[in-house]
């Protein structure tokens, strides 16, 4: 009898292939955009050059600071539809602080803080009202963007300069940074998350309750108020990256990010992120944003009108989504 | 000694009541079987002994005080847990992730990844798993391990009283025996198990006491050994059942109207070949996993066969391509033993799901008649007996048992020659099972030709013309049912011909 019991099947076994291929996927894209433009640019001394690098990093910092809060998201089961309108609000609100004469440290709390109001308004939506996620932010991000309009009265808020204006410049100061503040915020940003989502019984949580909500529930995890903090803390990253924007354009454009939406959903889904829920991963997610932000670099070197890149991105989301098919399939 | 008792326990939804006064008596240790018809109430008794509901009236006492859960955490900490019908585990995450979800170990809200695993590990090895690898993802893990998981976190959380909600029905024999054996083993710890189940053979293999519900009350309870399975039906449906299966004549119609031969669709299904008459009800036992959904699916081309040869009367098909919808025209129907995610539209009408075969009959140039269809629809409710309130009425909301029924209903409106029947009475309370058996019966009597796929012998045995059983993906010849017993049956679907089994 107890030899029948202990003899459970073996488990199917994830071949290596595939196994790697979910962790090594997004980086083994990432080397081929670049090898790939490295050799049509014909002077990859240039387009690898520091030079280029850095504005490639600086340009991703908005996307990439974006990306880390969608990926909470995206692992929790749900999507956040209003990121480029929080990213405009966060941005008209940060430059209509300091013009007000508010000290700049603060202008930025306050950009990053309507970046989390929002967020909680969506979660309250999603938990309260039980609108589902992608409706509710469909909702706010008409919301966030008309709001963002009304206070800026329907034009960009021109900003004294402060150091805020310093925070995505190419070459920053003191020169010793190598690279801007701004990029450096998204890389310990990124660590802090990956960390806290493999290492604390919140980040575990936000996968149970992606994975499979149900069991979640049944097993005592309250997944209205962790809904509240996963959809609040994205809107505080939401918020950051407002601040970015604002920092990069130097005033507070209430139009500014409108369909980056998809860019950040695509940098998350290019790299690992599941729109099932469960699966996903922030480093995968920065390394989606760069693929993008060195191909649209790579495009405009070759003085590829602006469409190629479009087709380019598209059909790069579609790949990699048909990898991750492929991946899962024989999983099950 | 007595840990749970309930009285009088009330709850109403809207108008409707749902329990209507309960008793139960839970004795620490023991495996109290909860008995009852779909729509009895025994969900909504599980779902207030859990948190998820609050009673409307009534007492319960838990360890000689009274219990009142607020919600589900309150139940845990309490030591109730639940293990649902469907596995609820999180397949993204390890086992000891799953064993210990909602109490993970931490420090100032870091995981102690460290002193997981080694409760995770110690609640395995108490319970004789050692193998299962803590660290694993649960998706990878067969399903026979996940429900070792999902047990454990019922131990893990420190549980006195398992709820258990038709832990089988997704289950393959062995795992199945698996599962008693771990029970027992719990009931041994002094763990108490209150388990649903729709198999009354299952009760008595496993159950010490039981409670049958009907209608929302309590209408027997005591020891599983001092009462007939006649007593039980009986007291589940208020009534004897005279009869369960209907009476058969003997079929008037010779010709043949479906010829398979040596069809196969690797890896399950190897070789099947048989020949079925009109009128005929053609039985096919097996075991879970044996070949024969898969049988079935190849035939109606949801799986691709990769050799074989198949006539619809008189007609040769192309055996290893084709559609669903070209077997429809070809006169074929086919129930899903998945009628929730394969079976029918949940969030659609009852009307749309029946015509959804051949919307053709209610509709012209592609514009829908929808007096035609509900008229249509109506009439087949009536027909097969389908409880609900019209037409219109989404399937979803319908009990098990009759979303069944507008599954079967919908191969009558098909008016499908060949009916492929993958247990048709899975997971339904006797009543319905009644009804479906008619109905099956009536098929076979306008001239239908019936193949019925069933884990249930008795069914097989009391609704067949003849049976024939499947084997480790390999068909045997199908002889009239009187040659065989349900022993033999069980002998060729276990394949011990010569050598025993194991």
């Amino acid at each position: 009898m107890s030899d029948e019991i202990t003899n459970i099947p073996a488990a199917p076994v994830q071949s290596f292939f595939r196994r790697w291929l979910t962790v090594l996927g997004p980086f083994l894209g990432l080397a081929l955009v670049i090898i790939a433009f490295s050799i049509l640019t014909g002077s990859p001394e240039k387009y690898l050059s520091p030079f280029n690098i850095r504005i490639v990093l600086s340009q991703t910092v908005i996307v990439a600071i974006s990306s880390i809060g969608m990926t909470i998201i995206i692992i929790s089961g749900g999507i956040d539809l209003s990121v480029g309108s929080v990213i405009a609000l966060a941005g008209v609100v940060t430059a209509l602080c300091i013009n007000a004469g508010v000290d700049p440290i603060f202008a930025v709390c306050a950009g990053v803080a309507a970046g989390g109001i929002v967020g909680l308004f969506n979660a309250l939506a999603i938990t309260g009202l039980r609108v589902v996620p992608f409706i509710a932010t469909l909702g706010t991000l008409g919301i966030a963007r008309g709001i963002a309009k009304w206070i800026a009265g329907q034009e960009p808020v021109n900003v004294a300069p402060t150091w805020i204006n310093e925070l995505v410049v190419t070459f920053p100061d003191p020169p010793w940074l190598v690279l801007s503040i701004g990029v450096w915020v998204a890389i310990i940003l990124a660590v802090l998350t990956a960390v806290v989502l493999r290492r604390t019984v919140f980040g575990r949580r936000v996968f149970a309750l992606g994975s499979n909500e149900a069991a979640a529930r049944a097993c005592g995890i309250s997944t209205g108020r962790l809904r509240i903090w996963i959809y609040s803390l994205a809107g505080l990253f939401f918020g950051l990256a407002g601040v970015m924007q604002m920092s990069r354009l130097r005033q507070g454009d209430p139009t500014v990010a409108a369909g980056s939406e998809l860019d950040i959903i695509a940098a998350v889904v290019i790299g690992g992120g599941s729109l099932n829920g469960g699966q996903g991963s922030v480093l995968g997610s920065i390394i989606g944003a760069l693929i993008m932000a060195f191909l649209r670099n790579g495009c405009q070197q070759m003085g590829w009108p602006n469409y190629v890149q479009e087709i380019i991105i598209g059909a790069i989301i579609v790949f990699a989504v048909a990898i991750d098919q492929f991946r899962t399939r024989d999983s099950k | 000694m007595t840990i749970l008792s309930l009285r009088d326990i009330k709850k109403h939804f809207g108008a409707t009541p749902a329990l209507d006064g309960v008793d139960l008596d839970l004795q620490k240790g023991e495996v109290h079987a909860l008995i009852g018809e779909n729509g009895a109430g025994k969900s909504t008794l599980m779902n207030i002994l859990f948190g998820a509901l609050r009673p409307d009236s009534g007492t319960m006492t838990l360890n000689n005080k009274p219990y009142a859960p607020d919600n589900t955490l309150d139940s845990r900490k309490s030591g109730i847990s639940l293990i649902h019908q469907e596995l609820l585990l999180a397949p993204h995450l390890s086992v000891a992730e799953n064993i210990l979800m909602g109490n993970e170990p931490r420090r100032f809200g870091w995981l102690d990844r460290k002193t997981m695993n080694a409760e995770a590990r110690k609640v395995l090895e108490s319970f004789d798993h050692p193998e299962i690898d803590v660290e694993a993802k649960v998706a990878t893990l067969s399903i026979a391990a996940q429900q070792v998981v999902e047990i454990c976190r019922a131990i893990a959380a420190k549980s006195e009283i398992i709820l258990m909600d038709e832990p089988t029905s997704s289950l393959p024999r062995d795992d199945v025996r698996r599962l008693f054996a771990q029970i027992l083993r719990l009931s041994a710890a002094g763990i108490s198990i209150i388990y649903i189940s729709h198999f009354l053979e299952e009760i008595r293999e496993i159950a010490d006491s039981f409670t049958v519900l009907r209608d929302g009350r309590s209408v027997a309870s005591g020891k599983i050994a001092d009462v007939s399975d006649d007593d039980l039906i009986s007291n589940m449906v208020g009534r004897s059942v005279e009869r369960l299966f209907p009476v058969r004549e003997h079929s008037k119609y010779t010709e043949t109207v479906l010829e398979v031969r040596e069809l196969s669709a690797p890896p399950r299904l190897r070789s099947a070949g048989f020949e079925l008459k009109r009128g005929e009800i053609l039985g096919i036992a097996g075991l879970m996993g044996s070949g024969r959904s898969e049988l079935l699916r190849a035939l109606f081309c949801i799986e691709t066969a990769a050799s074989g040869s198949i006539k619809v009367n008189g007609k040769m098909l192309a055996a290893t391509s084709g559609s669903p919808a070209g077997r429809i025209r070809y006169g074929i129907g086919y129930l899903s033993e998945d009628r929730k995610s394969e079976g029918l539209a949940l969030a659609l009408s009852i009307g749309d799901n029946l015509t959804m075969t051949r919307y053709s009959s209610c509709s012209s140039y592609g514009w829908l008649n929808l007096t035609k269809q509900s008229e249509q629809a109506e009439k087949l409710i009536d027909n097969v007996g389908i409880k609900a309130q019209d037409s219109e009425q989404k399937v979803g909301a319908l009990s098990g048992g009759n979303q069944q029924k507008v599954a079967i209903a919908r191969l009558i409106y098909q008016d499908a020659d060949v009916l492929l029947l993958d247990e048709p009475t899975r997971g339904i309370d006797i009543g319905s099972k009644a009804q479906v058996y008619q109905t099956i019966a009536e098929c076979a009597k306008k001239g239908k030709a019936v193949l019925l796929i069933s884990s249930y012998l008795p069914e097989l045995f009391g609704m067949c013309d003849r049976l024939a059983v499947m084997s480790r993906g390999r068909l045997t010849a199908a002889r009239p049912i009187s040659e065989w017993t349900p022993e033999s049956a069980m002998r060729s679907a276990i394949g011990s011909g010569t050598q025993t089994a194991n």
